[in-house]
C-alpha cells in the first residue's frame, strides 16, 4: 500500500519559503495515502496562480489548466473515469473571482470531486493585488486606498448553494487538514474545503499569527452539529468565517453520477465505443 | 402535372405552423419524395411571423426553391410577406377565420378555407393544421391514407381517438378543398416518387448521430440556437450507451469539461454557435497547448454579438482560425451535405484523437436546421481511429520520472496514456513544458515543443478536402463556397452551363489547414473565381487569397441579410459579375 512518500515527486516547488501551500501539498499527500489509494489512481487538477502549481508537485496524474477552470476540467475527468480519485485545487482568485461561477455550479451539481482552495486573501503570482477574499480596507497595489468591496464569504456561499460537504482548515494544522481532506475524498459527492494558506510575501495582515489568534476550532464548540445546515450557517456568521473543521456534511447524499439515468457503472473509459450495426440501424430508422 | 412542388405554410409562431410542415413533410418523405425544408423563425416563443418552406420532388433536391406553388396562410402577414414568391400557377389557401385579403397585384387565386372553424367543429381548433393538410392533399390529389402512419406515429401515444379525430380533420379539409376547386382538382398533382424510404433529418441530427456513432460518451454543452438539437438528441440517446450529457453553467465550462473528459480518455465534445465559440477560445487554446483532443461544433448564425440568432450567416471563419491567442495547430472541417455532416463528425473525433488537438466542425444555420431527405448512412463506412493511446505494459521509470507525454517524436505525435494507468503518471499543462510535462521556459525547449506541435498537422488524414465538379479545363468561372451554399451553387452551375457558359464548382470541406494543393489548380483553370458566402467581408475569399494567391481574379458574392442564397438570385448575381 502506498505511503505519503509515494505521493512525493522530485520536482522542487517554486513557492516562497514559508508559504502555506507547502503544508497543503503535504496534507493532500498524507490524505491520499490514508484513504488507501495508489498514485496512479489519483488526479490533481489545478488552476493558475502560485497554488495552481500544486498539480506538478504531487506524484499523481496532474492537469495544470487555465485560470479559473480547474473545476470544469476536474468534473469532466471524473465523468470520464468514475474510478479515479479527482482533487481540484487552486487559489482564492482562481476559485472565487474568475472561477466563481464554476465553483457555485460544481457545488450544486455534486459530482464526486474534492476541491481544495488555498486561500491567502491576496494575488501572489501577479505580485500583490487585492483578491475577492481581501477584507474591505485592505491595502494592496491595486487598492492603494484600501479595498472598497467587502470580502467574499465562501463558506456561506457554499452552504446556500446546496453544498453537501463544507470544511475549512488552516495550513499550519496539518493533522486537522489531512483529516478534512480525507473526509472530503471519502465523501460521496462534491466536497469543498477552504484552507487558510498564508502568503508570507504579500499579505502582512492575515499572517500565521493573525490566524492563530482568530481561528476557532469547531471541535471546541460545545454541541456543534455539522449535519445541521442552519447551525452551520449561524456559527460561520457568528465567527465571521474564522472557524476550522467540518462545517457541514450531508452523509446521506448521492452524487450527481449516481443520479444520471443510464450512466454507466463502469468507467466510461472501459466501454467499447464501437456501435453495433443493430443499434445503428435502429437509430437510422427513427429518422425514416 | 408538377415535377417539383414548392409549398409553404406560415402564421404566427407558437400556432402549430411547425407541426403542419412536419406532418406534411414526413408523409411526402415516406412516399419516396426528396425534400428540402427551411424554416423562417424568430428568437421568441410566441408570436412573430414564422414559415416553413418545403421543396418536394421525385428526384434529388439540393436547395430551397426560388419560387412557390402553394402558400398556406394562417394569418394575413403570411400572405403579405410571401405572395410575391408565387409562380404564375401559384395558389393561396388561407384560413377564412381572419378574412384573408388578396393583395391587389397578386395573380394567384386565393381560396378562403374554414380551417379553424372545421377543426373547432371536430372538437378543437388546434387541429386547424390537419384541415390545412387535408386541403393540400386535395390539391396534390393524394389519398388521405398517406398521412395515416405519420399521424399514428405522432398522436398514437395520445390514444386511438386523437388519431381518428386528426384523420377526420384531414378528410374534412380534403372534401372542402375538392368542392372549392371544382374542375381544377388534380392540377397540382406531383409526378410520382419511387416509394423508397429515406431518412428525413436536419444537419444537427446528422452531427449528433455522427458523434454517437463515433463513440462519444460524454457531452458538455450550453443551450444556444441553432445548436441545441445536438445536445437534446444526445440527452435522449446517450443513456442507452452508458454516457451522459451535462448542461453546464456556460460555454467556458462546456469546453473545458469536454477537455477534462478527453484527458480521461472518453471521446467528448461540445456544440455551440458564434457567441459560445467566442467564450470557448481559451479552452481551444488549452486543448492545443496541452495536446488534449477536443471536438467543438460551431453552427454559425448571424453575428456579431447576439446578432441574428435565428438567421443564416457564415461569418465565424476568421474567429475559428485566429480567435485563440498565441499559435496552436488546429483543424477546421466544413461539411456541406447531410452525409458529410455525419461522416465528417466521425472524422473530427478521429483527427482530434490521432493528432491530439482541437478540431472545429463548422456548419451554418441553413445546414443545421434545414431538413432534407437523405439515403440511410452506410454502417460499414464508419471508421474509428484513436491514435497513439498506450494502455499497458509501461515500464516503471526510475526516480518517479514522469511518462514522456510530450515526447519529441518524428511525426510530432506523442504517446498518450490515460489517467489511472499504472506507471503512466504524467503532468499536462497549458504552460510551455518539456517532454515530461514539467513547465519550462528554456528557449531550446520552447522551439522543440512548438515545432513538435505544428509538425503533427503533416499527419492529417482527411479525404476529399475539396468537393469539386470541374468539367472545364478553361472555365469562365470557378464558383467557390462552403457549408450550405452547395445546393444553390450546384443548381446555378447547371443552369449556366446549360446556357453555354463554362462554370466549374469547388466546395471547400477542409477550411484549415487550407487544401492549397487541391484548390490552386482549380483557380488556375478559371478566368474568374467567384466566392459565394453569407458574410460581409468575404472571409473565405480572403483565406483563399492568403493560401493560393489569385488576388487579380478572386471576387466575391456576399449576402448578410440573414437569408440563404436562392439559386435564381445567385444566378443573376453571377451574370452581373461576368457582364
Amino acid at each position: 500500500m502506498a505511503t505519503f512518500k509515494d505521493f512525493r515527486n522530485t520536482v522542487k516547488p517554486n513557492w516562497c519559503p514559508g508559504c502555506g501551500d507547502f503544508s497543503v501539498q503535504a496534507a493532500i499527500q498524507r490524505a491520499a495515502a490514508n484513504v488507501g489509494i495508489e498514485p496512479n489512481e489519483l488526479a490533481v487538477i489545478s488552476g493558475i496562480g502560485c497554488s495552481g502549481r500544486i498539480s506538478g508537485y504531487i506524484n499523481s496524474y496532474g492537469f495544470h489548466g487555465i485560470h479559473g477552470r480547474a473545476l470544469p476540467i476536474a468534473q469532466g475527468l471524473k465523468m470520464a473515469n468514475r474510478d479515479l480519485n479527482v482533487i481540484a485545487s487552486g487559489g482564492d482568485g482562481d476559485g472565487f473571482a474568475i472561477g466563481m461561477g464554476h465553483t457555485i455550479h460544481a457545488i450544486r451539481r455534486n459530482i464526486d470531486v474534492t476541491y481544495v482552495v488555498m486561500d491567502n486573501q491576496i494575488y501572489g503570482l501577479t505580485k500583490g493585488q487585492t483578491s475577492p477574499r481581501s477584507a474591505a480596507g485592505f491595502i494592496t497595489k491595486s487598492t492603494p486606498g484600501g479595498a472598497i468591496e467587502p470580502s467574499l464569504k465562501p463558506l456561506e456561499v457554499a452552504l446556500t448553494s446546496g453544498a453537501t460537504f463544507v470544511a475549512q482548515g488552516f495550513s499550519t494544522d496539518i493533522k486537522e487538514l489531512t483529516a478534512l481532506i480525507e473526509a472530503g475524498i471519502n465523501h460521496k459527492g462534491f466536497s469543498f474545503i477552504n484552507v487558510f494558506s498564508p502568503c508570507v510575501t504579500y499579505n502582512k495582515v492575515n499572517t500565521y499569527d493573525w490566524f492563530k489568534e482568530n481561528l476557532t476550532k469547531l471541535a471546541d464548540i460545545e454541541g456543534y452539529d455539522n449535519s445541521d445546515r442552519g447551525m452551520a450557517m449561524r456559527t460561520v456568521m457568528e465567527h465571521e468565517g474564522l472557524v476550522t473543521g467540518i462545517i457541514y456534511q450531508d452523509t446521506e447524499t448521492t452524487s450527481y453520477q449516481e443520479k444520471v439515468p443510464g450512466y454507466s457503472e463502469l468507467p466510461l473509459t472501459d466501454i467499447d465505443i464501437k456501435m453495433s450495426e443493430n443499434d445503428f440501424n435502429e437509430l437510422v430508422k427513427e429518422f425514416m | 402535372m408538377l415535377h417539383q412542388l414548392s409549398w409553404k405554410v406560415g402564421g404566427q409562431q407558437g400556432e402549430g405552423i411547425e407541426s403542419t410542415g412536419e406532418i406534411f413533410s414526413m408523409a411526402m418523405n415516406r412516399l419516396g419524395y426528396f425534400l428540402y425544408g427551411y424554416r423562417h423563425f424568430s428568437s421568441r416563443i410566441k408570436g412573430g411571423h414564422t414559415n416553413n418552406k418545403i421543396t418536394v420532388r421525385p428526384t434529388e433536391v439540393r436547395s430551397i426553391a426560388d419560387d412557390l406553388d402553394i402558400l398556406v396562410a394562417f394569418d394575413q402577414e403570411t400572405i403579405d410577406v410571401n405572395y410575391k414568391e408565387l409562380t404564375e400557377t401559384g395558389i393561396i389557401l388561407a384560413d377564412s377565420k381572419f378574412d384573408p385579403v388578396k393583395p391587389e397585384d397578386s395573380k394567384a387565386p386565393l381560396f378562403a378555407v374554414p380551417f379553424t372553424e372545421v377543426a373547432a367543429e371536430l372538437g378543437t381548433s388546434l387541429m386547424k393544421n390537419m384541415v390545412a393538410i387535408g386541403a393540400t392533399a386535395a390539391l396534390l390529389n393524394l389519398e388521405d391514407e398517406v398521412f395515416q402512419n405519420v399521424v399514428d406515429d405522432i398522436f398514437g401515444k395520445k390514444g386511438e381517438e386523437v388519431v381518428q379525430k386528426n384523420m377526420e380533420a384531414i378528410a374534412r379539409g380534403h372534401e372542402l378543398m375538392n368542392e372549392l376547386l371544382g374542375e381544377r382538382v388534380g392540377e397540382w398533382a406531383l409526378a410520382p416518387a419511387d416509394g423508397k424510404r429515406r431518412m428525413f433529418m436536419i444537419g444537427n441530427d446528422a452531427v449528433a448521430l455522427g458523434a454517437l456513432a463515433a463513440g462519444t460518451r460524454f457531452m458538455a454543452a450550453y443551450p444556444i440556437t441553432p445548436a441545441s438539437e445536438i445536445m437534446e438528441y444526445l440527452i435522449k440517446k446517450l443513456p442507452k450507451f452508458g454516457g451522459a450529457v451535462i448542461q453546464t453553467e456556460d460555454e467556458i465550462a462546456a469546453a473545458t469539461m469536454a477537455i477534462g473528459a478527453n484527458f480521461g480518455g472518453v471521446r467528448s465534445f461540445t456544440a455551440s454557435a458564434g457567441p459560445g465559440l467566442s467564450l470557448m477560445m481559451e479552452a481551444i487554446g488549452l486543448s492545443g497547448m496541452t495536446e488534449q483532443p477536443l471536438v467543438v461544433v460551431d453552427t454559425q448564425r448571424g453575428g456579431p454579438s447576439t446578432g441574428l440568432p435565428t438567421k443564416q450567416e457564415q461569418s465565424d471563419l476568421m474567429a475559428m482560425l485566429y480567435g485563440t491567442h498565441g499559435e496552436i495547430p488546429k483543424v477546421v472541417i466544413a461539411p456541406s451535405t447531410m452525409e458529410e455532416a455525419f461522416f465528417d463528425t466521425i472524422q473530427a473525433f478521429n483527427i482530434a484523437e490521432e493528432l491530439q488537438l482541437p478540431v472545429i466542425l463548422v456548419t451554418d444555420l441553413q445546414l443545421s436546421l434545414g431538413k432534407q431527405s437523405v439515403e440511410p448512412f452506410d454502417y460499414n463506412k464508419i471508421e474509428i481511429r484513436r491514435g497513439k493511446i498506450v494502455t499497458d505494459n509501461i515500464e516503471e521509470a526510475a526516480d518517479k520520472a514522469y511518462f514522456k507525454r510530450y515526447e519529441n517524436t518524428e511525426d510530432g505525435i506523442s504517446p498518450r496514456v490515460l489517467p489511472g494507468t499504472l506507471n503512466g503518471i504524467h503532468h499536462v499543462t497549458g504552460v510551455e513544458h518539456d517532454e515530461t510535462g514539467k513547465p519550462s521556459e528554456a528557449t531550446g525547449n520552447r522551439q522543440v515543443q512548438m515545432d513538435k506541435r505544428f509538425r503533427k498537422l503533416a499527419a492529417l488524414k482527411f479525404d476529399n478536402p475539396v468537393y469539386s465538379n470541374a468539367p472545364h479545363e478553361d472555365a469562365d468561372i470557378l464558383l467557390v463556397g462552403f457549408n450550405s451554399t452547395r445546393g444553390a451553387i450546384e443548381e446555378v452551375q447547371e443552369r449556366l452551363n446549360a446556357q453555354g457558359m463554362k462554370v466549374n464548382h469547388a466546395h471547400i470541406r477542409l477550411i484549415h489547414p487550407f487544401p492549397s494543393t487541391e484548390v490552386a489548380p482549380l483557380v488556375a483553370k478559371a478566368k474568374k473565381v467567384i466566392v459565394v458566402e453569407n458574410n460581409y467581408t468575404g472571409q473565405l475569399a480572403n483565406i483563399m487569397k492568403m493560401n493560393v494567391g489569385g488576388h487579380d481574379k478572386i471576387e466575391t458574392i456576399t449576402k448578410y441579410n440573414g437569408t440563404p442564397f436562392l439559386p435564381g438570385e445567385l444566378e443573376n448575381r453571377v451574370k452581373e459579375l461576368t457582364r
